[in-house]
Parts: structure tokens; sequence; C-alpha cells
């Protein structure tokens, strides 16, 4: 099976509140607050680590959630994001210029 | 509740500075008749200072991040600054004349992820806005700009403020903005000079151009709901507080001060000679400010506007004490709904030379 890699969007603004990750999409607007958990694969998303090493490292073992139960929500949460531009999605490692300027704060 | 109003609150409770403004020059191309600015350049904070400030605003929590001025491409190094700030994954608004922004300047800002560009615009007659700005074909210039920023897929909004030498002209700027495609807003504030100089509030609209302004429901929305009597006030309200200027917001200047916001002079500390986060939380003056809720307010916690009042506490401060009333915001709620507030209630008993203490008579 493919593996999928994930990174931020550079069109983006982000910024931690409280233990929550506020996004914006500066496409369409859209505004999203990210659960802890969420937050972590945001974080996570370099576009060179593949999601199933984000959600069996970060995910799984941090937080005691089932491996089938962590894949599918992560690759749920992925899905939403990717569809505001929010996320960049692709089956190879994403280059660094693609992700380039979005370290998590 | 939005989820940005939730954020908000959480924000406040928290006491995260969620939204910044920060002029980086005073310097203009324009010398706008109401502009309230000194436009000599007083030593401007430099390229690694602001980035430097950038980076202390992203580490204390900041997510709208407002670049203004003076015109902001004054600065040669306005775009890195832009750049830089979008790295550190900031909401990004750019206030601007527009003026020295073409083709190249427009395909950057949408590149690098700007939120929105609000350009200002006062008539849409080359003869009106041109006299206000006193920059001869600036009006050509804005609009070629505006063009330039829409085509690129960006945000704009075309800002007006309403005065004595442009009022004839709001319908047709109106229109242009319609015309442009672009949003549109108003507003009727004019306030004193940076220097307290008084003079260009004569500038202001007079008492009927605010009538018409609150029954437009192309501007506030259903008029009859944004004009109706104020509902009783309530606890909640005495506990709360009149704008987020020191709560969630603050303003800093091309030089480093630190103010609570871009309308309310009161120096609180310079990001040169302190951390950002020390003026935050320990600055009396920010804390002082922050600790005013409407229960404390000397006049307005007796007005029956206080719940839906904009008072603004800088322009109460400019007038005297920002726990007083700012005379133009009960202007504005008196001809919204046509209930005088008690600011203005209270000054017409001092003209009228009645009683200093009134003996009200016994009932049944």
């Amino acid at each position: 099976m493919a593996e999928t890699y994930i990174a931020k969007s550079t069109a983006v603004a982000a910024r931690m509140l409280g233990g929550e990750m506020m996004i914006m999409s500066a496409v369409d607007s859209t505004f999203f607050t990210l659960n802890e958990v969420a937050t972590v694969i945001w974080q996570s998303a370099d576009g060179r680590t593949p999601l199933s090493e984000i959600v069996e490292r970060r995910i799984c073992q941090e937080y005691e959630i089932e491996a089938d139960v962590a894949h599918r929500d992560a690759e749920q949460f992925v899905s939403a994001l990717s569809q505001h531009g929010i996320l960049l999605v692709s089956d190879q490692p994403i280059s660094d210029a693609t992700s380039k300027g979005t370290d998590a704060p | 509740m939005t989820l940005l109003g939730e954020m908000n609150e959480k924000a406040l409770a928290l006491g995260i500075p969620l939204s910044v403004h920060i002029d980086v020059t005073y310097r203009c191309n324009e010398r706008c008749v109401h502009c309230y600015l000194d436009h000599d350049d007083q030593g401007e904070m430099s390229t690694r200072e602001i980035k430097d400030v950038l980076d202390q605003l992203a580490e204390a929590g900041v997510f709208f991040l407002v670049f203004s001025g003076g015109e902001v491409f004054m600065r040669r190094d306005f775009l890195e600054l832009v750049e830089y700030a979008r790295k550190l994954l900031f909401n990004v608004k750019v206030k601007t004349n527009g003026v020295m922004i073409h083709e190249a300047e427009a395909k950057r800002l949408r590149e690098l992820g700007v939120e929105q560009i609000q350009l200002s615009v006062y008539s849409h007659r080359p003869e009106v806005h041109d006299a206000i700005t006193k920059l001869p074909g600036s009006l050509k210039r804005t609009v070629d700009s505006i063009r330039f920023l829409k085509s690129q897929g960006l945000k704009v909004t075309l800002s007006n403020v309403l005065m004595t030498v442009n009022r004839q002209d709001e319908r047709g700027t109106r229109a242009l903005a319609k015309q442009l495609g672009v949003a549109y807003t108003l507003d009727p504030t004019v306030t004193p000079k940076i220097d307290g100089d008084t003079s260009i509030l004569a500038l202001r609209v007079d008492e009927e151009n605010l009538d018409a302004l609150f029954q437009d429901d192309e501007l506030v929305g259903d008029s009859e709901e944004y004009c109706k009597p104020p509902a009783p006030v309530d606890e909640d309200v005495m506990e709360g507080y009149s704008c987020s200027a020191g709560h969630t917001a603050c303003y800093i200047s091309p030089y480093g001060d630190v103010f609570p916001c871009v309308q309310f002079p009161l120096p609180t500390g310079n990001v040169r000679q302190q951390k950002f986060t020390d003026i935050w939380y320990r600055s009396p003056q920010m804390n002082e400010v922050r600790s005013i809720k409407v229960k404390d307010l000397t006049v307005c916690s007796s007005c029956s506007h206080a719940g839906s009042c904009t008072r603004c506490p800088g322009l109460a401060y400019m007038e005297g004490s920002m726990r007083g009333p700012s005379s133009s915001d009960c202007q504005k709620s008196y001809h919204r709904t046509g209930i005088p507030s008690a600011n203005m209630l209270r000054k017409a008993g001092m003209l009228s030379g009645g009683p200093l203490i009134q003996i009200l008579p016994m009932v049944g």
C-alpha cells in the first residue's frame, strides 16, 4: 500500500492558543481549530515523514489510541484539511520548497 | 457564537494579544487633510528590529497582524517584512493607499498569502479624492492598484472616511467599489492629530449626515434592527469591557512605542527597551486599561447605551479620561437610536444652568 506524505500549505495562518491550534486559510478564509491530537499531526507534517509513521510514533504511543482507530481518524483529518488547501498530500515525499516557511509556531 | 468569537473569548481569558497593528512608517506620499500623523521620520525601527518584534509577537501568540502606516510601501523593505511575517504564520492584513502597487507588487502579495488589502479611497471623482490626498493623480493610481490586486485574486477592501469635504460623493464612491468588485467600508470617525491638535475635527460630518448613514440598509444591514433602542443594561454588560484595546489587541508605532490601540495614545512601553511580553503583561498603564470594566466608567456606567455603544476608550482618553465618555460615540448612539446618552443629558443639564441638586417629589 502506498505511503501518504503530508506538508503544511504556505497559504495559511496558524498559531497555538491555549493548547489548540488556530488555522485560517488565506485562500478562502476558512477558520479551523485543531484539538491536541490533530495539532500533533499538523506539527509533524514536514513532507518527509509518512503519515503512518506520524500516527504510530506520535499518536498511538503518546495517546494510547488503537492503531486502526488512529489511522482511520488521521486519514479523515488529512482528507478534510487537504480539501481546504490547508495540508498538501502526496504519495511521494513533498519537497522542502513546498512546506518552506511553515515551521509550526 | 462563531469559532472566531470563541477564540476571542479564549484569548481574553488567557490574556493573549490576538491582534496587533504595527505601523512600519509614518512617512507617506500623500498628505491627506484628515490625517492625524506627523510624517517626518523620527527614527523608524530597522528591518532587523521589526523582524525581532515579529518574532516576539509570534511567541506571544499574536495571530492577526495589521501592517499600516504612513504608507507601508515607502519602506523599501516592506515586502521583506511581509515575507518574514508570513513565514511566522501570521494572518496578515495590509493597509495602503496603493499608489506604489503595480503588477509585480500585487503578484508578490498574493504569493505571500496576504489575507486582505485595504485601500483608502475618498471619492470616485479625481478632483475630490486628489484634493483630499493632495497628490495629483492619486485616485487613478489607487484604482489601478485595486485592479492589479483583484486580478491576482486578492481580497480587497475600499475604505472611505466620511468628511465634510467628500460627503456628497459617498454614494459614488460606494458605486465605484461595486464596479471594481471589492468590499466597501465607511467610517465617519475623524480623530485629533497625534500631537493633540484638534483642528481637523472640523472635517467631521454634521448630525444630518450621521442620521442618513445609520438609516442606510446597504451600509448597516437591517437599519431597523441597527437603530432600535438599546436593550436594558444587565450585570454581564457592567462586568464587561468596552473594546479589545489592551485586552486582546494593541498597537506598535514605527519607533517601537506600544499603545493599547492606534487610536489610544497612552504610552505603555517601547520594544527597543523592553521585551514585548514585559510591556503586554507588566506595564502599569496596560494593566490599568484592562482593569476598567463598564461599571467603572464615570458617566457611561449610568447610560442606557452602555451595552450597545461603540464607546472608544482611546477617544475618551484624548477627551480627558480613559474612564470618561467619548462624545463622538455618544453622538453616534444618539443618532442611531434617537435616545440621548447620559453624557449628553449631563452636558445639557450643565448648560441649562439648572439646580445642582434635584429633589424628586414623592409619588403616591
